[in-house]
């Protein structure tokens, strides 16, 4: 059989991705496959209990196991200054344990071993003798008197509390609540859940005594930050830390923090002067790294004449036993104003309080630009709630209530200004994809001979792209990132960006953009990622940032190389540089279009022997550091179709219908992708995830089988729809995609959820995940808050 | 103990420990690590591998009871530079994402499809409901087994 060679693809549009090969045969370099001579391996013992005083650890018996070669605890690391570590919030966390546990699972010493097997043998050696302290679980009495001090390691700390933050203007939602004629009011919880990618975290570190060098090969979303945290905690210079990502099994903001076990198996390689490898089973991957949300909120939203004319709200932020949240420096709850929504509101106001528990630690963004996910849910139940006070159609009242195109830039009011958008065109398109009132009239049909439908919406509002560094920053690291282009003689052209993908295709895609801006074909152009002794720096791939940042480093990195292609090709014409015109691919004579260089002629010339016009210099290359001059907005309009089962309560997602608009799109294949993969998370987490903990504080989502995650059989053929409002300030538009899915669906599928149960069992309010039990519950007129 | 097995076509054999996990044989011993693990419970299917054609967890499986049976793996699908439909509609249908999960979803198509060669899309979705996919929401693992559904019904009648 003989096939045609497809043309090469050049610039935007569906195009297969160049990772492909490589995962399906698998060839993909996971940190697990890979294997050094004489590697050991490393495993942490961890602590059984949420809250003790440590009083004895006993490694003797462990240290004696013939296949160890080091055991370490919290006061080898004492010894050393490597206790404890930075959290990417400017907190401090344990590496390994020496006053105190303080969540179950914490990690307390770490073996290292010649196998796997005998590494966790041996942790079964190591006593410890802990004295038990009362456990901080509940978040909404983590503040009260006589609560125990869970950091009792920082000095003069005599509470829970972490921060106190608010946006908006108390005054101003005040004097609008009062002069509203009805209020609703909500409480609700965004409760604990784990991104739980399907590879857990790992690393294998491997320490050259004698140049005094580290490589660590491991699982990050920000291999460029890592490596400055590292350069901190253990004052190596960073040129002598090389970080190396490889592939990523899925990370969803749960490789963003640096984790104790990384620090461990540098630690252990240095001891043992032996690569070591260490990678967490699942059970340490759901009970002791990233957890996400974990938000109480409680709601106000108020109207006059139909019209939304304010929103108040306040949060009581659970972050685990240490801050490891990993959001900019002056947001201690992320984006959370963005709560107002897409709605054209007079006032907002939140209060958010972060407190300590003795659970893990956290609070990262699970597909999720820093709260936003959090806000998205707030403000869209809350609309809901309005709707069912007013007894009004939600997807009317939200038409009715929009930020009109016009509006645009659209100043909030609790800070932003939104870009773009044209919020009615992407919920007509989601209705008329759903066939909304057709949907409104089955489901009447069906309440009739007893059936449960429900029909949900949700209409998002994301910022993401962080972020400007006049706003914006990590433990003082200002949120940019770098883009290096090379183009060779030959016109092949390698790209080293700071982003890391974890699966998002960033090999295709951001090739496409440098294809797109150049001519050249995506196929002759490399994308480097994830090691940073080959890439620029920037602080990774998560919150959305992708394309808003690293993508815009890309484009304006290969504009850039096209300018210096530019007086090249003006020598190599005769011309002047501003008689020349450029058509993707080519300069050429304006007015004489046969008059042309082709960029790979240019390429080549750029490397030749000839002379360069004057002041030019040789080579086709640049470099880009991008600063955002503003975050993202995008947006999308989703409708849900449940089906509830009354006789068991079992909810099940029938249709899901999203219309997205994250501005121009690079490959509307990934893009879909990124869509579906979305949503499957977020039936997840509104029907299914939760880390939840009893009273001990034992967690009791530690395993796949209590942390449940949708399967092909929970979710639906998706449906999607696309508008394009490209972002203004964007050197191509492009406004981020990743997280949007996750975002908006939760509340699309709670608002169904409740949709289907107001009129016959009154059912105004229910928490996630939507259990059968939890809904059988509600159904029964006692609705449970999860613990 | 020594175990040996047929994998990919191809007689190993190596010196481990009873208790040793198929899955950890065949990636740190036999050096195949293109199956991967991603629980510990026996959820997730990131380790399924087909011994004697039938998909298996390899993390659900010592070793030495795979000793003496035949075992394909992802490394073993294509046949050269050839992929195997399923790899290849994987690619066409953007089946993947992180790939992960792809090498145990790629197989227990290929033995759904070797028992069903036309399935539908409620079959397919039966056909890898204990795998998980924490990336591409499923549709498009769904599509790529029905692309390499279709693709092989061609060639067989081309062929024919
Ligand atoms: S590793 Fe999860 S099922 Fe085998
Ligand atoms: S592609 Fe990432 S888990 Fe399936």
């Amino acid at each position: 059989m003989s096939t045609v060679e497809p043309p090469p693809t050049i610039g935007y549009g569906p195009m297969k991705r160049k990772e492909d090969p490589r995962f399906v045969r698998g060839q993909g370099r996971y940190v697990d496959d890979l294997k050094l001579p004489g590697m050991l391996h490393g495993a942490a013992l961890r602590s059984p209990v949420a809250h003790a005083r440590i009083v004895s650890i006993d490694t003797t018996a462990a240290a004696a196991h013939p296949k160890v070669k080091a055991v370490i605890t919290g006061a080898d690391l004492e010894g050393l200054g490597l206790a404890w570590m930075p959290t990417m919030s400017a907190d401090t966390q344990a590496v390994l344990a020496t006053d105190k546990v303080r969540f179950q699972g914490q990690e307390v010493a770490f073996v290292v071993a010649e196998d796997r097997y005998s590494a966790r043998d041996a942790l079964e050696l190591i006593e410890v003798e802990y004295e038990e302290l009362p456990a901080v679980v509940n978040a909404r009495t983590a503040l009260d008197a006589g609560v125990p001090v869970i950091r009792d390691d920082q000095e003069g700390r005599s509470d829970n509390r972490i921060f106190d933050w608010e946006a908006g203007d108390a005054a101003e939602a005040d004097r609008v609540f009062d002069a509203a004629d009805v209020i609703v009011e909500r409480d609700m919880i965004y409760p604990r859940c784990h991104p739980a990618p399907l590879e857990t975290c790992g690393a294998v570190a491997q320490m050259d005594p004698v140049m005094g060098q580290l490589t660590l090969w491991t699982t990050t979303q920000a291999p460029h930050a890592h490596r400055t945290v590292y350069a901190l905690v253990a004052g190596l210079p960073e040129h002598k830390i090389r970080i190396i990502a490889g592939d990523i099994g899925g990370g969803f903001g749960n490789k963003v923090p640096v984790y104790p076990g990384y620090v461990c198996a540098i630690v252990g390689s240095i001891l043992t002067g032996k690569p070591v490898k260490w990678v967490e089973d699942r059970a340490e991957n759901l009970m002791s790294t990233g957890f996400a949300r974990d938000y109480v909120m409680r709601g106000q939203i108020c109207a006059k004449d139909g019209k939304i004319t304010g929103l108040r709200v306040h949060v009581i932020a659970d972050h685990g036993a240490f801050n490891a949240t990993a959001q900019p420096t002056k947001y201690p709850a992320g984006f959370f104003h963005i709560f107002s929504g897409s709605y054209d509101l007079e006032a907002a106001h939140c209060h958010v309080t972060g407190v300590y528990t003795n659970k893990a630690p956290g609070g990262v963004a699970y597909r999720c630009s820093f709260r936003v996910t959090e806000a998205a849910y707030l403000v869209e139940r809350m609309v809901d709630a309005l709707a069912l006070e007013l007894k009004t159609d939600p997807a009317e009242l939200r038409l009715k209530n929009f930020i009109r195109p016009e509006q645009f830039p659209y100043p909030s009011k609790t800070g932003w200004v939104y870009d773009s958008g044209d919020y009615e065109k992407a919920m007509r398109l989601a209705m008329e994809i759903a066939g909304y009132d057709e949907l409104r009239a089955e489901q009447a049909e069906k309440r009739a001979r007893g059936e449960l439908m429900g029909i949900g919406i949700s209409f998002f509002t994301e910022t993401v792209g962080a972020g400007p560094r006049k706003d914006m920053d990590i433990l003082g690291l200002a949120m940019n990132d770098g883009a290096d282009l090379r183009v060779h003689p030959t016109g092949k052209a390698v790209l080293g960006i700071s982003a890391m993908s974890q699966g998002q295709g960033h090999e295709t895609t951001y090739a496409q953009i440098v294809s797109e801006e150049l001519g050249l074909p995506s196929a002759d152009i490399e994308v480097v990622n994830g090691d940073t002794d080959r890439t620029p720096y920037g602080l990774g791939t998560y919150g959305s940032r992708g394309t808003p940042v690293s993508g815009a480093a890309t484009a304006l990195v290969a504009r850039k190389v096209r300018e210096r292609a530019r007086l090249i090709a003006a020598g190599m014409l005769e011309a002047a540089p501003d008689d020349l015109e450029w058509e993707r691919g080519r300069w050429f004579v304006k007015g004489d279009p046969e008059q042309s260089k082709t960029i790979q002629e240019i390429a080549m010339a750029a490397h030749g022997a000839g002379d360069l016009p004057e002041g030019v210099e040789g080579m086709l290359e640049d470099t880009c550091v991008y600063n955002p001059p503003n975050l993202t907005f995008p947006f999308g309009a989703y409708i849900c179709v449940v089906d509830i089962d009354p006789g068991t309560a079992k909810v099940q997602v029938r249709r899901f219908i999203a219309v997205d608009d994250c501005g121009v799109r690079i490959n509307p294949m990934i893009v879909d992708g990124q869509i579906h993969g979305g949503l499957a998370e977020g039936i997840g987490i509104a029907l299914m995830e939760l880390i939840a903990f009893d009273e001990q504080g034992n967690c009791l989502g530690g395993s796949f089988m209590d942390y449940l995650i949708p399967t092909s059989i929970e979710v639906p053929a998706w449906e999607l729809g696309a508008t394009v409002t490209p972002s203004p300030h964007h050197p191509i538009g492009a406004k981020g995609v990743g997280e949007s899915p996750t975002v908006g669906s939760p509340p699309a599928i709670v608002n169904a959820i409740i949709d289907a149960l107001h009129e016959t069992h009154g059912v105004d309010r229910i928490d996630m995940p939507c259990t059968p039990s939890r809904v059988w519950e509600a159904m029964q007129g006692n609705a449970t808050p999860p613990q | 103990m020594q175990v040996t097995v047929t994998i990919n076509g191809e007689e190993r054999s190596a010196e481990v420990e009873p208790r040793t996990l198929l899955v950890h044989f065949i990636r740190d011993d036999l050096d195949l690590t293109g199956t991967h693990w991603g629980c510990d419970t026996s959820n997730c299917g990131a380790c399924v591998v087909l011994v004697d054609g039938e998909p298996v967890k390899s993390c659900t499986m010592l070793a030495a009871t795979a000793a003496g049976h035949e075992i394909s793996t992802v490394e073993g699908m294509a046949d050269g530079a050839e992929l195997d439909p399923v790899q290849q509609g994987f690619i066409e249908c953007h089946g993947l994402q992180c790939g992960f999960c792809t090498p145990g979803m790629m197989l227990a198509a290929r033995a759904l499809l070797n028992r069903n060669p036309d399935p539908s899309e409620v079959e397919i979705r039966e056909a890898i409901a204990g795998q998980i996919c924490r990336c591409t929401g499923y549709s498009n693992i769904i599509r790529a087994v029905r692309w390499a559904a279709a693709h092989e019904a061609t060639t067989t009648t081309q062929g024919a």
